[in-house]
């Protein structure tokens, strides 16, 4: 098991080893017995097999019981641990978890958005969880939690982080192509570092349109499906470098300039106009007048 | 247009003999085959079409197994990858493991077990076979068309969303799904009405127990994955909003009447494998079966807790915590007939006369994998720890062992314990006890790292995946590839046998079930005259004989005296 970075991660990993080791011992008795009976009792000229016995039902009553004396046992510290985790704590924070193909983003009660959460050491964070288009599920294999993310409707976990440090948070939904690069992380910080790390986030109200438009592309997980780099390597959708001004090819041949309203239209009407050899999958975004603004300064911006 | 003269059937330089006492040359021609309705022609057709499934399937397999060597591509792009894993899943699953042991085993044995001539419906039992043949056809046309990339699971809004051809694969399913209904209806209509005349319930040998209780779940749930894929069938083209939430469907409903079926499905594969075991660890122990009752009622009883277990599948779904808790409780109701039988197979070797003939290896391996699949079964039924494995490769893991290395692991070893009856003809122990091992190691070794990368935080579906599973990843691989080593060795054990195999005895093992009590390969009609009914188990029946290599039944002797008497005992009152 992973290391151990929640309030409830003991609970389940002490259940884990109890049926772990309930299991070892049955699995031992099972091929312990196969074994030695396919030696003992293997087959020798002149022995013939023991047909006296066809049943003893005190026997067969006796193994039917003991399991499940056990399994009621089991049962029992998986239901009070999973109690813990559906018991959303009163005084908790929270926060607004936001899932698209593919990728998450993360919304505070100021208002303060970001694409890793942020959590303070200590703090009971209650996420409350929603997705634009499919299926997703929510994990930190640390904290031992796991929730789907169902479009449609708020899905929720909540959780208390016990230990400082970055923990992987992963999609185990499958969402598609872009599955398994849906990927982000929980920063466990001190109480003060998450202080000054909010801080930090919230006072940054006077950006410049371009780096505006940057910080929506990585909030609104555009970065899923496009890269930005001179390389233009291809995800899902046509990598965006230096898109500006220039030629496109359109699926059935059709070339346009990609200019200010090509690009308007592509972000709000995005099946419109698809780019030759991508398929027409993506999603629409709601922006803000601003955002949008941002974003088409921010892909102009992106040339030599 | 003129037309070819085709020589006639028969025709040809040399004419066949046409023998009765043996279905294979019984008549010949492909229509002889094409159009039999002897349930034993059929069952060699679906071993052929079933087997063409399995490669392909496994094929994908490996070419899953491939692609994660690395932990970016290695082979093939991500949108490659989905389809293939989804292939995979759904050729094994609706192709494969569904049909496989009773529309291969169950249909070649189930009338000879019974003393009968064939299953009640012959003609269904063929429709049956072509309904599985549309449906896998169907299949090929999504593989080479249009693609899949849902996952076997088809799991909505995403199987709405995407453009590969989900309608078509949701055909191809609902059609499998009648084929598996009609198999069900008329395995269940014979072993009511078509048993010998002294074969009580609780005289029929245990596999008939298995495919009875099997029957029940396929005309049970089986038209509930009809609706269900019919539902995804006109959602996708006519946008209804059944489970669409943009239209103002649920998702989480399909995931409900999904696992309705697909739960109870998995018993579908196993309780025939089961069935089979049964029969395999009592003729190799030489030793009557230890508690037919318990054994017997735990196949029905699988059966039915299985129907009601559905929502395991979805603690962390968004179902309610109430119905989470409910549904965990009644899973582990399901461990306890499963547990039965595995103590009545342990008691039944005590003391036993085991021979290690490769039958009995496989239900050994069955024992030790089935043991596995079952006990980390119970990690998942548990809610909180389920809360962590859940859609991570603990669960791929786990579904391996119980569907792959019980059920598969069933029909391999049911097919080398039943070859001889089959085809009359043994096959090369050394060959068999070869594929054992391999299949046995190379298993282990490709499913026991998904369980540690799973618990670790590897979850399943991942075309790119963290760097520190790659080692876990890389002995998966390999193992992969020593099990398709092992599973070809069997395939070519048996083919080897069909060419250069000696000629099996009718009663090789020391069986008692009537199946053995004919000749191998049986009459077209199974039997001359029906053998006297027995227990099925009781091994002081039969008694080896030197000279015919194999065993002979002492109530049939007898009776076949009898009869012999009685004849000239007529003729002689009437010269």
């Amino acid at each position: 098991m992973p290391e151990r970075a929640s309030s409830y991660a003991a609970e389940v990993d002490w259940a884990f080893n109890f049926v772990f080791w309930i299991s070892v011992f049955f699995f031992a008795l099972i091929v312990i017995l196969t074994v030695v009976f396919a030696i003992k009792y293997r087959r020798r000229p002149g022995v013939e097999a023991d047909n006296s016995i066809t049943h003893n039902t005190k026997l067969e009553v006796f193994w039917s019981v003991v399991p499940l004396g056990l399994v009621i046992v089991i049962f029992w510290f998986g239901f009070s641990g999973f109690v813990d985790m559906r018991t959303f704590p009163k005084d908790a924070m929270v926060v607004k978890v936001h899932a698209k193909m593919w990728s998450w983003s993360f919304e505070y009660p100021n208002g303060v958005e970001s694409t890793t959460l942020h959590v303070p050491l200590g703090q009971k964070v209650k996420l409350r969880m929603d997705s634009s288009d499919v299926l997703h599920s929510f994990w930190v294999p640390a904290f031992r939690v796991k929730q789907d993310v169902v479009p449609g409707r708020y899905t929720y976990l909540w959780f208390e982080a016990i230990k400082t440090g970055t923990f992987r948070v992963l999609c185990t939904e499958y969402c598609g192509t872009g599955h398994s690069t849906m990927l982000s992380a929980v920063e466990v910080q001190s109480p003060e570092a998450f202080k000054a790390w909010m801080a930090e986030e919230s006072s940054g109200k006077n950006l410049s349109p371009v780096e505006r438009g940057k910080k929506v592309f990585s909030l609104k997980g555009c970065a899923g499906c496009h890269t930005v780099t001179k390389d233009r390597k291809k995800l899902v959708g046509p990598g965006l470098y230096g898109i500006f001004g220039h030629e496109v090819t359109l699926a059935g041949g059709k070339k346009v300039l990609a200019d200010e309203n090509y690009l308007r239209e592509s972000i709000l009407d995005p099946n419109a106009k698809v780019v030759n050899g991508f398929p027409p999958i993506m999603s629409l975004i709601p922006l803000k007048d601003k955002e949008l603004d941002g974003v088409i300064e921010y892909l102009k911006s992106l040339k030599d | 247009m003129t037309s070819i003269p085709m020589p006639e059937e028969g025709t040809l330089t040399t004419k066949p003999v046409v023998d009765e006492t043996n279905y294979l040359k019984s008549a010949y021609g492909i229509k002889s085959w094409l159009l039999t309705q002897d349930h034993k022609r059929i069952a060699i057709m679906y071993m052929i079409g079933i087997g063409i499934a399995f490669l392909l399937g496994g094929l994908f397999a490996l070419a899953v197994r491939l692609e994660l060597w690395t932990p970016t591509k290695t082979i093939v792009e991500a949108a490659t990858y989905n389809k293939l894993f989804t292939l995979h899943g759904a050729i094994m699953t609706f192709l494969v493991l569904v049909p496989s042991i009773p529309a291969i085993l169950g249909n070649f044995v189930l009338p000879m077990m019974l003393g009968a001539k064939d299953v009640a419906f012959p003609k269904l039992n063929l429709l049956s076979f072509y309904l599985w043949l549309l449906g896998a056809i169907g299949f090929v046309v999504v593989l080479f068309a249009g693609d899949l990339d849902t996952g076997w699971t088809f799991y909505a809004p995403y199987s709405i969303r995407t453009q590969t051809a989900v309608a078509l694969a949701a055909t191809g399913a609902f059609i499998l799904g009648f084929s598996s209904i009609l198999t069900g209806l008329n395995f269940m209509v014979t072993i009511h009405k078509m048993r010998a005349k002294t074969m009580g319930w609780f005289r029929m040998p245990l596999l008939l127990w298995g495919l009875y209780a099997t029957s029940v779940i396929q005309i049970v749930a089986t038209p509930v994955i009809g609706i269900t894929v019919g539902m995804l069938f006109l959602e996708k083209l006519f946008h209804i909003g059944f489970f669409d939430p943009k239209l103002g469907g649920d998702p989480v409903l399909f995931e409900h009447f999904f696992w309705f079926y697909s739960h109870p499905v998995v018993y579908v594969m196993i309780l025939p494998a089961m069935g089979v075991i049964s029969e395999i660890i009592t003729a190799m122990s030489r030793k009557h079966i230890f508690g037919y009752t318990f054994i017997a009622f735990s196949s029905i009883a699988i059966a039915l807790f299985g129907f009601l277990v559905w929502g395991h599948h979805m603690f962390v779904s968004g179902q309610s915590s109430l119905m989470s808790t409910i549904f965990s409780l009644l899973t582990f109701s399901v461990s306890i007939p499963s547990a039965i039988k595995v103590f009545n197979w342990l008691a039944t070797m005590y003391k036993g006369s085991i021979s290690l003939a490769p039958p009995m290896l496989f239900a050994m391996g069955f024992l030790f994998l089935f043991g596995i699949g079952g006990l980390t079964g119970l990690f998942l039924g548990t809610l909180n720890t389920d809360v962590h494995l859940h859609d991570t490769y603990f669960i791929v893991a786990h579904f391996h062992y119980t569907m792959m290395g019980s059920a598969l692991i069933g029909l391999i070893g049911g097919l080398f314990f039943y070859w001889p009856k089959i085809f009359g003809r043994m096959y090369s122990h050394l060959l068999g006890t070869i594929s054992f091992i391999l299949i046995f190691v190379g298993f282990n070794l490709t499913f026991i790292p998904q369980f540690l990368m799973g618990s670790m935080g590897m979850p399943r579906r991942y075309y790119n995946y963290p760097p520190e599973f790659q080692a876990y990843h890389q002995w998966s691989t390999v193992g992969s590839f020593v099990l398709a080593a092992g599973l070809f060795t069997a395939l070519w054990c048996f083919i080897h046998s069909l060419f250069r195999g000696e000629k099996a005895p009718d009663n090789p093992w020391g069986a008692v079930t009537l199946d053995w009590k004919t000749s191998s390969p049986p009459h077209h009609h199974n039997f001359d005259i029906v053998p006297p009914v027995t227990d099925p188990y009781d091994m002081d029946d039969v008694y080896w004989d030197e000279e015919s290599k194999g065993y002979i039944s002492r109530s049939q002797q007898a009776a076949l005296q009898e009869l012999a008497a009685g004849v000239s005992g007529t003729q002689e009152k009437n010269s």
